[in-house]
């Protein structure tokens, strides 16, 4: 993944566009193997299913690569594709703008305040254990409708992460740059807003990332459970009205979506991080 | 804006390092104190930036006593004092920033401190793309703009290599001699202490004023300072409890 370098980044070199002839073979011939090592896994499948390879793993029912191609490029002619890919996405995005904004808030309230933390830790430790997935039960109980209920499971799955490493990131800010702030004649809210929240991004960016994992495994499963429309409730049909290779393109699509939704938050937090050291040459 | 000390108490939890101090310091004098490592330095400069309740004793910044943090008594710190994520202009404006001055106005003061600590050009880097010297100079700044009464100084040269030091010592010298505070500055660097200080004030190992000692010739060449340095340096050497009461 590259992005256009920010202006703050020492200027480092292009990406040689004519490099070196014996560094050019080196990577060509890399690429080669990478690109043969895709393609001979992708051979391998295409032959245990072809011919139905029995080998204690049973490929007799296992759509092909062929199959799942062609599924996959039926499907993207379809409405009702979109329809589940826009449903998994409102819900994955809305759960984890909540936690983020929630978690973000409990964090630092519990990290900075002892009677916060008196009140919400023993809540928080209570229920951190459970795993969100294991709650979709109290959350068809709950709530009226399905599409809440998702939101909610996907809400708690992000919201742990975030709030326990803002908290460990707030509570591991050096205390010098609070005295600063303070011996300027900043007062609690002006410390919080210009030295709490910015120096705890890094924590809370890390915390978002390990949040938005957590939180399509949980849209996902609670979509198989519960769902009307989704990516997860798609898959779990296809499965079992036995269209195998409808299945295929349900885990390639959640691939994709969990991909681009991690790499959009890591390059927000990058950039929200730019003060950082960082190695030399990594993309920022 | 002068400072009166009086039997001042002072620690963290249950220990107490400071044990009835005594110190006043005048309109626009320079007041170095040194003293053994752990003697209670620090301790007394968080105490007068009001970043410390006193446990006992009086405290008065011009003649009021001291009740928390005023961005009339400004602490400069050793190392790590900037914000790394602001840029140097921008760590400049912020305690301009924090009582409310306009953009504007707070820009342009903001870069004429920069300019005066001889760091034009650099409003924006960030701090970590700057050498020791470098930020402590920015530190200087940020302190400054902020037009405190009072600027208190915890071994802000401590860090930095012999060079860069008496820099900064001249510079430190330069920008008082244009705007006159009154400064209370923590070293243990004897030599620094009668070179900036118009006096020089020792602490014992017991959280006590051990010696106050008149820097002979305070920023000049220091050519008479043997008989003063002794004196600095044999308070410093007293056990505790040793001393005549």
């Amino acid at each position: 993944m590259t992005t256009t370098a920010p202006e703050t980044v020492p200027p480092r070199e292009k990406p040689t566009s004519v490099p070196p002839p014996k560094d050019r073979g080196r990577r060509g011939r890399r690429a080669a193997i990478r690109a043969t090592s895709v393609i001979a896994a992708l051979g391998l499948w295409q032959l245990l299913t072809t011919i139905d390879a029995d080998l204690w793993l049973k490929f007799d029912r296992l759509p092909s690569p062929v199959e799942v191609a062609e599924d996959f490029v039926y499907q993207l002619g379809t409405p009702v594709y979109y329809h589940d890919l826009a449903d998994s996405l409102v819900r994955i995005v809305v759960g984890f703008l909540l936690a983020a904004v929630v978690g973000v808030a409990v964090g630092t309230a519990v990290a900075r305040s002892r009677s916060t933390s008196d009140v919400v830790q023993p809540l928080l430790e209570i229920a951190r254990p459970i795993p969100a997935i294991a709650m979709v039960p109290i959350a068809i109980l709950l709530f009226p409708t399905n599409e809440e209920g998702i939101i909610f499971i996907t809400f708690i799955a992000a919201f742990f992460p975030v709030a326990v490493s803002t908290r460990h990131a707030v509570r591991a800010l050096p205390v010098v740059w609070e005295d600063a702030v303070r011996t300027m004649g900043g007062s609690r809210a002006k410390v919080l807003w210009n030295v709490v929240l910015p120096g705890a991004r890094p924590g809370v960016f890390s915390g978002l990332s390990v949040g938005m994992g957590v939180a399509w495994i949980c849209v996902i499963s609670a979509e198989m459970i519960s769902g009307e429309y989704g990516v997860g409730y798609r898959t779990w049909q296809a499965y079992t009205v036995v269209d195998y290779p409808g299945v295929l393109v349900g885990m390639i699509t959640i691939g994709v979506l969990g991909w681009l939704t991690s790499a959009g938050v890591e390059v927000i937090g990058r950039r929200a991080t730019r003060w950082l050291p960082r190695e030399k040459g990594s993309v920022a | 804006m002068t400072l009166w000390v009086e039997d001042l108490y002072a620690g963290y939890g249950r220990t107490t390092v400071l044990n009835g101090l005594e110190l006043e310091v005048g309109e626009r004098e320079i007041v170095v104190v040194v003293g053994p490592s752990g003697c209670g330095k620090s301790t007394l400069l968080r105490v007068l930036a009001g970043l410390l309740p006193a446990k006992g004793g009086r405290l008065l910044v011009g003649g009021v006593p001291v009740t928390g943090t005023s961005p009339d008594r400004a602490l400069v710190f050793q190392d790590d004092g900037l914000l790394p994520w602001r840029s140097v202009v921008r760590n400049v404006e912020l305690p301009l920033k924090i009582r409310g001055v306009p953009r504007q106005p707070r820009r342009e003061r903001a870069e004429s401190w920069i300019d005066r600590v001889g760091l034009a050009g650099y409003e924006r880097h960030l701090p970590r793309e700057l050498s020791g010297g470098m930020r402590q100079r920015v530190q200087l700044a940020r302190t400054l703009a902020g037009t405190p009464r009072i600027v208190l100084a915890d071994e802000p040269f401590g860090a930095l290599d012999a060079q860069t030091r008496v820099a900064m010592q001249r510079l430190l010298v330069d920008v008082w001699r244009a705007h006159p505070t009154t400064v209370v500055f923590v070293t243990h660097d004897v030599d620094e202490a009668l070179y900036l200080g118009d006096r020089v004030a020792v602490l014992g190992r017991d959280g006590t004023l051990a010696a106050v000692v008149q820097s002979p010739e305070p920023r000049e060449t220091g050519a008479a300072n043997g008989k003063a340095r002794a004196e600095i340096l044999a308070a410093m050497a007293e056990p505790a409890g040793e001393r005549a009461a």
